[in-house]
């Protein structure tokens, strides 16, 4: 094969805008931090992007059709892994979801499974015949991201366990869908939505009621809700300032290093910083959907698409968790959350993105 | 499950595919994703347009308000009463001084240390402590704060002053004076972070004040309260604006010993100077009646919060104050272990009452020669004379035939060799020794020499005081043992252990015990007018004959005096057993069980009015002379 690729060919401005997001990340984490338990945190968050920039790279140099190929090895595995947190799993405040590693290290394999499934459904649709879907790929494709789904909401982690699903809704939406099982599948969602409601865990439940009203327990589970809506109003146009924000300093704002850090960077930014922050996602978000468009192929198309759904989604349901507009649903912030699972698995994702743009001028 | 999964073979290698495998028709809809983003976008930002532009100021005063201090309503913990109601725990109102972490500045830490009197690396480390808590939760740093000290955090109350100080109405422990009942009664004391780290604390939090030790240990769940909380808004300069919560303290319950304060002070006077321990029990019912343990410590110094050099006195001591010495001790029972073995021999048939054997001041039994505690003998003995006069030859002789494994079946019966049960934390269980114990110990075999001295109560045996008085009390009334206690349970009763002995053959034991008592016997001096007294002396070697001719002889090393006694012999209605640490002699022993039974006695016959009142007036809890600050907050 030659050797087409080289450094010239990465998508530069993509790793660029990324590696921006991770520092604003890392300046919030440190100024969230300061003076607590946490406040080694930020350099092991440089720690981690040093390691997603070498993920990032290892992601791209394998041809992701060799990687597609070799998806069902790694579904699996980390459903394997997935049961291996439930039966072995740390647990940590009520539910389990890392593995202990070497060093006071965690693995958290619920975060890896995201790239797995990209690939994995990407396979799969893109042997599919057709422009439609058939009944009996819906019931495959839907098996597929159940089964990880389930696993992770026995955690219980309901929000990782839903950020499956955008991957699937755009594989469907990419693949094409008669608008008959559209209507279908609306209906059987509409239908299960009760019948979810009673797997819920009772704190699950509780989140979602006070979404709906966060005034009903002000002091409990809408304390987080209403103490995020504070800390970004009292942000204002131009912010108090990094390590200023009394909300963040003052432990009023729960873990302002991880789920929460977007109410914590709108407190002491602003709203000129947030506008900044949402156009550097905006810009990577339209970067990753470009290179969608460049792909060489269906499979190509896939995995950038799924890929751009997720991030969507996460930025969706994160941020608009932190203004009140999301039920607290604990998913970390892309490439700004604490947590080195999380990093990695976004730089893992950028490097299958420059992947498929470094492969588009085959054939 | 799937074969499309399991088909990797037949998957085509990306340069062989057909056509279909163009982009291109995906183009439409991606743009679609384009919009949508476009809108998820939009719609998060309308949301920060909302919060941060339309109306700032409304959240960022709520922001500026909100320092919301948590300051406890603490809960007083219940008293502590004797059977009769009379308080001996009481609490007493204090200030307690709180400091708010989240208007801490670093360098007002060395002025708060000097103006309070604390050590400053103390405070820093306290700090420490808590950092991992939210900082809006205030901690306690001193509690019972003198005049100056309260004047102090008045007088610093500006903003530019140390307005992180807050004072919080708190209620101290106030323990008898003189350690009265001490080691029953323990101490409270704040939750240390080794405990906190312990599965049986796991319900603690740090910076709660529990039990620690003694009846305020084991009962801290009835006697804590549960801590209320008042939550207040409080602007920037420390001024509450507003009082959003309020959580009424829930005050522990009072709880109402056994204890009789009256046979309580007389053990106490008793023991005054000594070191040992008395425990007086019913045995009817196994309520512990009083327990002292001497040398003691003085609770009071535990009640706040106990300063390093009095702790490191208290721990360092070799007389070991902390230790309760009615539950812990664990000794050679001496002579008091006499009547056991009677009841052994009696009970396996080894002797009966015509056994007798003449006494020439010793004995020689496999190869060795041991002596009786008379050098010139007790001439010809039997069962009766045996116990009275405490002959030791006569018992190694019983010993030898009865054999170490019912001796030590009998000696597990009365209840020695395991818990007794009673309701205090650390008790101990003490040693029976017997061939099964030995293999288990040492993997070695019994040697029937080391009976010999078990026979009189010597060789590994050990007992603490509580089981001895069990022992005996239950053995008085012919074989029925109530589990020992010091908090009645209200409505459920206990049934007792019950063994099979012949009554015929505890009549004998008991008989030769009153005439330890009445017959001119070890036991004179427990003699008391009217009563039946019945008892049995002991004294106990620590260390062999060896040993002590071998020199480093000490106060220590001195003979531990024993004496345990019951009555009315015949329906026995309390049993004391003394210990007197270096005693000597059993008969030193003696008068303190007969001062406990005499006033028991006394008491009940109404002669002890004037002594009641002489008691609640000298021992009972009273305020420290230097009152704290009283005005309510």
């Amino acid at each position: 094969m030659a050797r087409y690729r080289s450094l010239r060919d990465f998508d530069w401005p993509l790793v660029v805008i990324a590696l921006a997001i991770c520092a604003m990340g890392i300046l919030q984490i440190y100024s969230a931090t300061i003076g607590t338990a946490w406040a080694e945190a930020w350099w092991r968050q440089c720690l981690f992007v040093g390691g997603g920039m070498v993920l990032l790279w290892l992601a791209a140099s394998v041809d992701y059709h060799t990687l597609i190929n070799q998806a069902p090895v790694y579904y699996w595995v980390s459903m394997g892994g997935l049961a291996g947190v439930l039966l072995l799993g740390k647990e940590v405040s009520g539910g389990r979801r890392w593995i202990p590693l070497v060093g006071g290290f965690h693995l958290q394999v619920s975060e890896f499974v995201k790239v797995v499934l990209i690939l994995l459904l990407a396979r799969y649709l893109a042997d599919l015949k057709g422009d439609r879907l058939q009944v009996r790929d819906l019931l495959k494709l839907g098996a597929l991201t159940a089964l990880p789904a389930v696993l992770v909401m026995k955690q219980p982690d309901l929000g990782t366990a839903l950020s499956y699903l955008p991957i699937l809704a755009m594989g469907i939406f990419l693949a094409g869908l008669r608008w008959q099982h559209a209507a279908a599948l609306a209906l059987v969602g509409l239908l299960a939505l009760p019948l979810g409601w009673h797997f819920l865990k009772d704190y699950q439940k509780t989140r979602l009621v006070t979404f709906l009203d966060p005034s009903r327990d002000p002091r409990g589970a809408g304390y987080q809700v209403i103490q995020s809506q504070i800390a970004v109003g009292a942000g204002g146009m131009w912010g108090k300032g990094v390590t200023q924000g009394s909300q963040t300093q003052l432990r009023f704002l729960p873990v302002p290093h991880t789920d929460f850090i977007f109410s914590a960077f709108a407190e002491e930014h602003g709203f000129v910083g947030v506008v900044v922050m949402l156009g550097l996602y905006f810009l990577l978000l339209m970067q990753v959907v470009q290179n969608a468009q460049m792909a060489p192929d269906r499979a190509g198309v896939y995995v950038v698409m799924g890929i751009a759904a997720l991030l969507l989604f996460h930025l969706l349901v994160n941020i608009g968790m932190v203004v009140g507009r999301m039920p607290v649903t604990g998913i970390p912030l892309p490439l700004m959350s604490y947590g080195g699972s999380s990093v990695f698995s976004w730089f893992l994702m950028l490097g299958l993105v420059n992947n498929v743009r470094l492969r588009r001028f085959v054939n | 499950m799937n074969e499309y999964l399991n088909g990797a073979d037949d998957y085509t290698a990306p340069a062989e595919r057909p056509l279909r495998d163009d982009a291109k028709p995906a183009g439409g809809r991606i743009a679609l994703f384009q919009y949508l983003a476009l809108g998820v976008f939009l719609f998060l930002i309308s949301g920060f347009w909302q919060l941060q532009v339309r109306n700032p100021e409304f959240y960022s005063e709520r922001a500026e308000r909100n320092s919301i201090k948590a300051l406890p309503v603490l809960a007083p913990r219940g008293k502590i009463l004797d059977r009769d109601g009379r308080v001996i725990v009481d609490n007493h109102s204090s200030f307690s001084l709180i400091l708010s972490r989240e208007h801490l500045k670093q360098e007002h830490v060395p002025i708060i240390a000097a103006g309070l009197n604390l050590d400053r690396g103390e405070l820093e480390r306290r700090l420490y402590r808590f950092r991992s808590r939210p900082r809006y939760e205030p901690i306690i740093i001193k509690e019972e704060l003198t005049r100056a000290e309260i004047a102090f955090v008045e007088a610093h109350r500006d903003p530019e002053g140390l307005p992180e100080l807050e004072l919080v109405h708190a209620h101290r422990r106030l323990y008898p004076q003189n350690s009265l009942a001490a080691h029953v009664i323990g101490y409270v004391g704040e939750v240390s972070e080794a405990e906190l780290n312990s599965p049986e604390f796991i319900k603690y939090e740090p910076g709660d004040v529990i039990g620690k030790a003694g009846i305020e240990r084991q009962y801290d769940d009835h006697l804590r309260g549960v801590d209320g909380q008042r939550q207040v808004l409080v602007d920037n300069l420390g001024r509450e604006r507003r009082v959003i919560g309020f959580k009424e303290a829930t005050p522990g319950k009072n709880l109402e010993l056994t204890i009789d304060l009256d046979l309580q002070v007389v053990a106490e006077l008793a023991m005054e100077g000594r070191k040992g321990a008395v425990v007086a029990l019913d045995p009817r019912n196994g309520e512990v009646l009083a327990m002292v343990s001497r040398p003691a410590f003085d609770p009071n110094q535990f009640a706040g919060r106990i300063r390093s050099e009095d702790w490191k006195l208290l721990v360092s001591n070799p007389d070991n104050p902390l230790l309760n010495r009615a539950i812990q001790a664990q000794l050679a029972p001496g002579s008091t272990f006499k009547p056991i073995v009677a009841l052994a021999g009696l009970e396996s048939g080894a002797i009966d009452e015509n056994f007798r054997v003449r006494c020439p001041g010793g004995a020689s039994f496999y190869g060795r020669y041991f002596k009786c505690w008379v050098k010139q003998g007790h001439g010809v003995v039997d069962l009766h004379k045996g116990l009275v006069q405490s002959c030791d030859v006569f018992f190694y002789n019983v010993g030898n035939r009865t054999g170490i494994d019912d001796i030590a079946r009998y000696a597990e019966m009365v209840g020695f060799g395991r818990k007794t049960g009673i309701d205090l934390p650390h008790e101990a269980e003490g040693v029976v020794p017997s061939s099964q114990w030995k293999m288990r110990q040492f993997r070695q075999k019994w040697y029937a020499g080391e009976t010999i001295s078990v026979a009189i109560g010597q060789g590994a045996l050990t007992v603490t005081p509580l089981q001895l008085a069990y022992a005996m009390g239950g053995l008085a009334m012919g074989g029925v043992w109530y589990r020992p206690h010091l908090v009645k349970v209200p409505g459920r009763r206990e049934p007792p252990r019950i063994a099979k002995i012949n009554p015929e053959n505890a009549g004998k034991v008991v008989y030769g015990m009153y005439g330890v008592v009445n017959e001119g016997g070890t036991g004179v001096r427990a003699r008391l007018p009217g009563i039946s007294v019945c008892g049995k002396t002991g004294s106990s070697q620590l260390a062999s004959n060896q040993a002590l001719k071998s020199g480093k002889l000490g106060q220590t090393l001195k003979d531990n005096a024993w004496f345990v006694g019951f009555a009315p012999c015949e329906s026995p209605e309390i049993v004391v057993a003394a210990l007197y640490e270096g005693g000597e002699h059993g008969y030193l022993a003696a008068p303190i069980v007969r001062d406990v039974i005499k006033a028991y006695f006394d008491k009940k016959s109404r002669l002890g009015a004037a002594l009641v009142a002489e008691n609640t007036r000298r021992f009972g809890p009273q305020p420290p002379r230097a009152a704290p600050w009283r005005a309510a907050p």
